[in-house]
Order: C-alpha cells, then sequence, then structure tokens
C-alpha cells in the first residue's frame, strides 16, 4: 500500500531583503564582498592604462593627468586599502581550502597562507623589477 | 538575581488559520536550567499545547535546535543565565517550514542528506575473506571532524544562501559528502562530484562561514566545501584536459 505524505498547513518564513543588517557578522561578511568592486576596478583601470600606452603618447599624458587629480587619488589610496583587505583575508582562508600532506605529516595552516603570500611578494617584485630596469 | 525569567515563544497553530504570534511565560531562573529545561516546564506546568522537539537532552541527537534571540543553538545547551536578565525569544529553525510551533518540517534536509550518497561507494566490492579495510589514524583524521555532525541543522538555519535559496544542498550535506571522499576507503569520488559540483551544489556557497560558527560540535562545513570547491576546480580543469565532458 502506497505511503501517503501527511501535509498541515505549514508556515513559511520568506528571507528580507536586508536580511543582512541583522547582524554584525552579516554586515562584515556583506562589506567583505563589496570589496571585490575594487578588485574589478583595478583590473579595468589595467585595461585603460594598456589602452592608453597604445594609443600613443596623447592619451597616455591625458590618463596620467586625469588620475593625478587629487580627488582621483584619495579614491585610488580608498580602493587600494579595500583592495588589499580583499586579497589579505583570501590569502588567510586559503588554508580552509588548501590540504597539502607530504607522507604523514599535513603542511600546517601558517605555511599555506605563508606560501601565498610569499608568491604574491615575489610576484610584485618581478614586476617592480622590471618596471625599474625598463 | 532575579528569581523568574520570561521566555517569549513563537506559536503557530495551523487549525486556528493565523499568523505565527509571540506568548510570553514566566519560568523559574535556575542556574542547572536550561532552555530546553524551560520549554518542560512550561509543557508539564504552564501549558500543555506547546510542541517542539528534543530527546537526549545533552548535546547528542540535534532534536532541540531553535532559535534564541535569533541564533540558531542547541536548546539543551542553552543555559538560562547566560540569557539573564531576559527575555528569551524562542523561535523555531529559520529557513524551514514551521508544521507548529516550534516543530519544523525536515523532509528538505533529510533529502539532502541522502542525495550525496553519505555510505561508503565501492567500484568493486572486497570479498569478505580479504579481511577489514585498514586505515592509519592519519588517514582517519583526515575525515573525523565530519563525523561528528549530528544532523541537527543548525547550520542550515545560520546559512543564509540556503535561506534564500532553498535549492542549495548546504553546509551539513556538503560536510557529510567530504566526509566520505576523504575517507580512503571509499571510490565515489567521481559520482558524488558530478552531482555536487553545480549551482546548487557546492558552486552555490559563498563562503559566510556562519554554518562553522553555528556547529555545537566544532564540525568546519565551511571549510569542508572550500576544500571540495578546490577540488571541483581541478575536476573541471581536468575534464577539460582530457576532454572528458559531462
Amino acid at each position: 500500500m502506497a505511503y501517503t505524505l501527511h501535509h498541515p498547513k505549514w508556515h513559511r518564513d520568506s528571507k528580507p531583503i536586508f536580511w543582512w543588517v541583522m547582524n554584525w557578522a552579516s554586515i562584515a561578511f556583506i562589506l567583505r564582498e563589496l570589496t571585490s568592486v575594487a578588485v574589478a576596478y583595478f583590473a579595468v583601470l589595467l585595461i585603460l592604462v594598456y589602452r592608453a600606452l597604445q594609443l600613443g603618447p596623447e592619451a597616455w599624458a591625458a590618463l596620467v593627468s586625469m588620475l593625478a587629480n587629487p580627488t582621483m587619488i584619495a579614491f585610488h589610496v580608498f580602493a587600494l586599502c579595500t583592495l588589499l583587505y580583499h586579497s589579505i583575508t583570501w590569502f588567510n582562508l586559503s588554508p580552509k581550502a588548501i590540504v597539502i600532506r607530504l607522507g604523514r605529516w599535513r603542511i600546517p595552516d601558517l605555511l599555506i597562507a605563508g606560501g601565498n603570500y610569499a608568491a604574491w611578494i615575489f610576484i610584485s617584485a618581478v614586476i617592480a623589477w622590471a618596471y625599474v630596469a625598463s | 538575581m532575579p528569581t523568574n525569567i520570561t521566555l517569549q515563544v513563537l506559536r503557530y497553530l495551523p487549525e486556528d488559520g493565523g499568523e505565527p504570534a509571540f506568548q510570553d511565560y514566566e519560568v523559574p531562573l535556575r542556574a542547572d536550567w536550561v532552555v530546553l529545561d524551560a520549554l518542560n516546564h512550561i509543557k508539564d506546568h504552564i501549558d500543555g499545547t506547546l510542541s517542539y522537539r528534543w530527546s537526549c537532552r545533552m548535546g547528542v541527537c540535534g532534536s532541540c535546535g531553535m532559535m534564541i534571540n535569533g541564533t540558531p543553538v542547541l536548546t539543551c545547551a542553552a543555559f538560562l543565565e547566560s540569557f539573564a536578565p531576559g527575555p528569551i525569544r524562542v523561535e523555531p529553525l529559520a529557513h524551514f517550514p514551521v508544521v507548529r510551533d516550534l516543530v519544523v518540517e525536515a523532509t528538505d534536509f533529510v533529502n539532502k542528506i541522502k542525495d550525496v550518497k553519505p555510505w561508503i561507494v565501492r567500484e568493486t566490492e572486497k570479498p569478505l575473506s580479504e579481511g577489514e579495510f585498514r586505515q592509519t589514524p592519519e588517514e582517519l583524521a583526515d575525515f573525523k571532524q565530519y563525523t561528528m555532525c549530528i544532523n541537527c541543522m543548525l547550520c542550515y538555519s545560520a546559512c543564509p544562501v540556503y535561506g534564500l535559496e532553498p535549492g542549495f544542498t548546504g553546509p551539513a550535506a556538503l560536510a557529510l559528502a567530504q566526509r566520505y571522499n576523504l575517507d580512503n576507503r571509499d571510490q565515489g569520488n567521481q559520482e558524488r562530484m558530478d552531482l555536487l559540483s553545480n549551482d546548487e551544489g557546492i558552486w552555490s556557497c559563498t563562503m559566510v562561514g556562519e554554518c562553522s560558527e553555528a556547529c555545537p560540535k566544532g564540525v568546519d562545513p565551511a571549510g569542508a566545501i572550500q576544500r571540495y570547491k578546490l577540488a571541483g576546480a581541478a575536476d573541471w580543469w581536468k575534464s577539460l584536459i582530457t576532454r572528458k565532458g559531462k
């Protein structure tokens, strides 16, 4: 005999659109998510810099003069801070995702995060060296 | 120190046809009482119509999870004194349909647990004559924390993604899938990956991390899912290179 599921009248609550303002943990999460906008922005800026270089000295000078504006400098300092916050929290979370064993030894979380930081610093140093050398 | 504390309990009586509403109960504020003791006191001495689930009252069965002042907790581990002077708001677990008062409908959760194939999958069974599967303490340590889950559903109430997208497989089920993926006796990794590497599976998780905060047994579902995502990304690259396709 088929079993008939009993369906009483259930009450369902829908999640309010501003669910994230209810507690500090959620607010911190949403703010951290918003810092990814700075990551996207710097990617777009890189494309604009590349395009200006391609278009020639006039386009490059126009871009540099626009970026030299005090409001733009203040904006970029703020964007850089949020970018750094995003990157640092990202690297700090990396041991959650990366678990590496060498035989019986599990590489400690500190080394995993440290490896990411070392790679970050190394790549930045190489780019800085290439810029200075040119 | 006051001698009583007020519990504001969300009541839902489907037969009345009304919306859920809070009802106040005053209970003795005893140092050795948890919220579950207070609910039992209400049921036994004040209002026998109050409905809620509980069983072991010692953090093992996972039945008595409720929202206490908006946070998902096991009521058997929530001492009244830590909420003094009160009042204490008691509500059913968030994100689940409410059947009555503090009782939620858990079928969706149970189905999701079942869907991740939470058992040891073998490509070929080993004959009994070959003996048991051996495992070193290190191999056990790889997945042991995920075996501590008691299916209390607190992580589902803490997870805003599950609240917004009920199709999400959810923290406990994904951590349980990882429990078997990381078990060296299991060979069902690919089967589970095919099931869970999608928009309703691991890729729905936005790493809020509240599931791991809410877990009363120290399981880290958020970590398990991030690890699973890395394996999922590696699997995708592998399928791209080997042109395996899906």
